[in-house]
């Protein structure tokens, strides 16, 4: 098996489900048989601030944290947080993007402008090499549910990842709580029909 | 069997395996997730778990179950630490029977907390042995082995986990058949339980014994090993601390450099063997940890005592920073500049300095690969930082109570020039614009004697403390007692979302539901002002905008020490069945509702404002809209 390391970066708005989706994320690795680490932070920012989580999957994985210039995937569950970590991936990596807007307070009180999309797209097009902009929360709203948008960024991601359609499904399943199970499979399968 | 756990998860796993029965905690990021993981094991491990009001509540519960012979646990954050500092200081002298391990989280960043205090430099003050884990794994099994070590010492053990192992995941081996023979409890009576000067006096020998003691078995620990390069003699040598070797390691990796590591998990005491036995080795030594310079310090002295002429590097002279949190980023261009560095000191400040070997800046073993400081360099090169982008702070949730309290004050205090004393808790958010209602905050519980020491000093000006309810019970209830027995002319507002909402909602005495679930008595805050001789109680619902002003506009009146409890549950833990709508017709686009209180569910549109999800229908924004255009509606 290829065990080449591959590094993710989930960023988002506090309450998107950044903890959840990197928890999958790490629980696939682990299943693929690499040696996995995940760090994120909990308390104060995950009150509507900025949040990112790392997944780390290698050989073997000493740093819970990714380095600059590194990261393989950037999965940007809002444009605003996605743009502030271009300079983390890997020249040639590739960035999944939710294309949703959170305006910051700062924006919705008048006091600073929220970029244009071509803006945060020539921003990580400087180090990507694909910059993947995906509805995600637009079709998680037509599957009844916009708390799932992470999820259905994850089907996406998976299609540039090596596992089966099987093995994300079954982490799903012991992932989530049973009740939401159904739902989150439909986001991810709509998420990875994209791709 | 292996499963994926967090730090917090792994710590409380290998407690139940190292037999702890008694366990108490305050919640405090990043260490809140042991003790609940812990409660939700206790019924099958018959485990005792408690909540406690403060962590120097639980540091006394944990330690008369130790005296009793059972092994306790004890759960807090750094700065809960001081809270316990006063029980901590003289646990030390008396010491403990059944073992009792302090976790004590630390937060280098910080990333939730007030300050940087290192827990290490705490323990070295306290006299007591202090673990540092690089990983969760190590952090399990950490905890399971250190109730046998304070029992061997007699002395309680600090487990200092930082955020880095607290909420990082990775697969960890765990024993769910572990089982402990706990011996029967029972307290056995003893003058040695009871301090006085005299015995103070004895136990300070014995103590200072017993840091001995700790630095000989740490000696064996399998906590230090070294790794890299066994080569008997090298130029160069690492010696890192808890999380820093992981960054150390992937440093090295990155730079395709080979040099001999010694991993400690053991800063306090450092274990002399290991230490001595790579000084002897090699000329220069780095030493890496984050925050203070306590294992850099003791590798100075051992090296002074023993006349050994290696140069030791790190915060000393300026290699490394005291403040923030280390990653590779941050370790790789100072393990470079290092090994290149001509055996001179970086910064201005120099370490004591010792002889040198002859020729110590050769090139030989331990230099850097070129080829990987080229590339090191090549990525920092080409990595530029976004330009200036919108911050995006934490806010008060959609339909927080807090906003609506915070509000309510702010208009019955218009034109007064009030000054608003905060406090720890979600609550602290209520200091960004629009609502700017917090004037101070300091640590637990001190907005109400802040608020009562301004009042000294400014007495004709309106003071109004804010705290949570899990905040009143920890520490805002002695301030309280002062504000009366001192008569100090302050309002204090409980905000009471009937939880302890930043750190993950755990129960308090508020809400008489224990960790372990039992539900018992209900403390009732407004009756215990009451009982504190406080002669103006009122209770308010935060939701009802112009009975909360009222309510606000007659304690700020009052000529005495007031008390308002503005109760409504926090939203994260209640589901809302109403949102609240825009009448297209009705609104003026006045933008009252986004200016004045900077709900996170109201966004300017084209036309008019616009509510999304988020909106739970707490009905704040239609009290504040001047044109009636905002209602509430069924989800």
């Amino acid at each position: 098996m290829d065990k080449k390391k591959k590094d993710f970066i989930l960023a988002g708005v506090g309450g998107q489900g950044t903890i959840l989706a990197s928890d999958i994320l790490m629980e696939v690795g682990l299943a693929l048989g690499y040696d996995v680490k995940k760090s994120e932070v909990h308390g104060m920012s995950q009150r509507g601030g900025a949040v990112e989580s790392h997944v780390r999957w290698g050989e073997r994985v000493f740093s819970p944290l990714a380095e600059k210039g590194r990261v393989d995937y950037l999965v940007g569950f809002e444009m605003l947080e996605a743009a502030r970590w271009p300079s983390y991936l890997l020249k040639g990596g590739t960035a999944v993007v939710n294309r949703y807007r959170i305006p910051p307070p700062a924006v919705n009180l008048g006091q600073a402008r929220y970029p244009e999309e071509r803006e945060i797209d020539s921003l990580l097009a400087g180090r990507a090499g694909r910059v993947w902009w995906v509805p995600a929360t637009e079709m998680a709203q037509e599957l009844g549910n916009a708390a799932v948008a992470g999820v259905v960024l994850l089907g996406a991601l998976s299609t540039l990842l090596e596992g089966e359609e099987a093995l994300w499904l079954d982490v799903i399943e012991r992932t989530v709580p049973a009740k939401f199970v159904a739902l989150n499979k439909q986001a991810f399968l709509a998420g990875r029909r994209a791709g | 069997m292996r499963m994926l756990l967090m730090g917090n998860g792994a710590i409380a796993r290998g407690a139940v395996e190292g037999g702890v029965q008694v366990a108490a905690g305050y919640p405090g990021t990043p260490s809140s997730e042991v003790l609940g993981t812990l409660a939700a094991l206790a019924p099958d491990k018959n485990i005792y778990v408690e909540w406690s009001v403060n962590e120097k509540a639980a540091l006394e519960v944990a330690a008369g179950a130790s005296y009793a012979g059972a092994r306790a646990m004890v759960t807090m954050k750094q700065v809960g630490l001081n809270v316990a500092a006063d029980p901590l200081m003289t646990l030390a002298y008396i010491g403990v029977k059944g073992g009792l391990v302090l976790v004590v989280a630390d937060d280098p960043g910080p990333h939730s907390s007030q300050n940087e205090q290192d827990t290490r430099k705490f323990a070295a003050f306290a006299k007591l042995p202090v673990l540092d884990p690089a990983t969760p794994a190590e952090a399990k099994e950490m905890a399971r082995q250190a109730f046998a070590l304070s029992e061997q010492l007699a002395l309680p053990v600090i487990l200092r986990p930082v955020t880095r192992v607290c909420h990082v995941c990775q697969d960890v081996a765990v024993d769910e058949n572990a089982a402990f023979a706990a011996p029967a409890g029972r307290f056995e009576k003893s003058p040695d339980w009871t301090i006085f000067p005299g015995l103070a006096a004895k136990k300070h020998v014995w103590l200072n014994r017993q840091q001995e003691a700790a630095r000989q078995l740490f000696n064996s620990s399998p906590f230090n090993a070294l790794y890299g390069s066994k080569d008997e003699l090298s130029p160069a040598g690492v010696i890192a601390c808890g999380v820093s070797f992981n960054y150390v390691q992937e440093a090295l990796q990155l730079s395709g450099i080979s040099l001999p590591v010694l991993k400690t998990g053991t800063p306090y005491p450092l274990p002399d063997e290991p230490v001595l036995a790579l000084l002897r080795r090699v000329d220069r030594v780095l030493v890496v940890e984050e925050l203070e310079p306590v294992v850099e310090e003791q590798v100075i002295r051992l090296a002074w005592r023993h006349g050994l002429p290696v140069r030791i590097s790190g915060k000393h002279d300026g290699f490394l920073p005291r403040e923030g949190e280390f990653s590779v980023d941050r370790v790789q261009p100072v393990l470079l500049a290092w090994l290149c560095a001509d055996g001179a000191a970086k910064g201005a400040a120099s370490g004591p300095e010792l002889p040198r070997k002859e020729g110590e800046a050769g090139v030989h073993r331990g230099q850097p690969d070129p080829a990987g400081v080229e590339a090191a360099a090549g990525i920092s090169a080409s990595t530029p930082e976004p330009p200036p982008l919108p911050v995006r702070p934490p806010v008060l949730c959609a339909g927080c109570p807090h906003r609506a309290s915070f509000y309510a004050f702010k208009k019955a205090a218009e034109g007064k020039d009030a000054v608003f004393t905060g406090d720890i808790g979600c609550y602290t958010l209520g200091n960004a614009p629009p609502l700017n209602t917090v004037d101070t905050c300091l640590c637990m519980g001190a907005s109400v004697n802040i608020a009562a020491g301004l009042y000294r000093v400014e007495p004709e000006r309106p003071h109004v403390a804010f705290l949570g309810d899990s905040t009143f019970f920890h520490t805002g209830l002695p301030g309280l007692i002062n504000a009366v027995y001192n008569n100090a002319r302050i309002v204090l507002v409980v905000l009471d979302n009937r939880t302890t909402a930043m750190t993950g909602h755990q129960p308090h005495p508020g809400l008489g539901r224990t960790a372990m679930g039992v539900q018992g008595k209900e403390l009732d805050i407004a009756r215990l002002a009451a009982a504190c001789g406080v002669e103006f109680v009122r209770r308010a619902d935060p939701y009802d905008l112009e009975a909360a002003i009222n309510v606000a506009a007659e304690a700020l009146a009052f000529p005495g020490p007031a008390v308002v409890v503005m109760r409504r549950e926090c939203v994260a833990v209640t589901k809302s069945t109403s949102r609240c709508l825009i009448d297209p017709e009705k609104c003026l686009n006045c933008r009252l509702c986004i200016e004045e209180l900077g709900c996170p569910a109201i966004f300017p549109g084209p036309e008019h404002p616009e509510i999304k999800g988020q909106c739970n229908g707490c009905g704040l924004c239609a009290q504040v809209c001047p044109a009636g255009a905002l209602e509430e509606a069924v989800k």
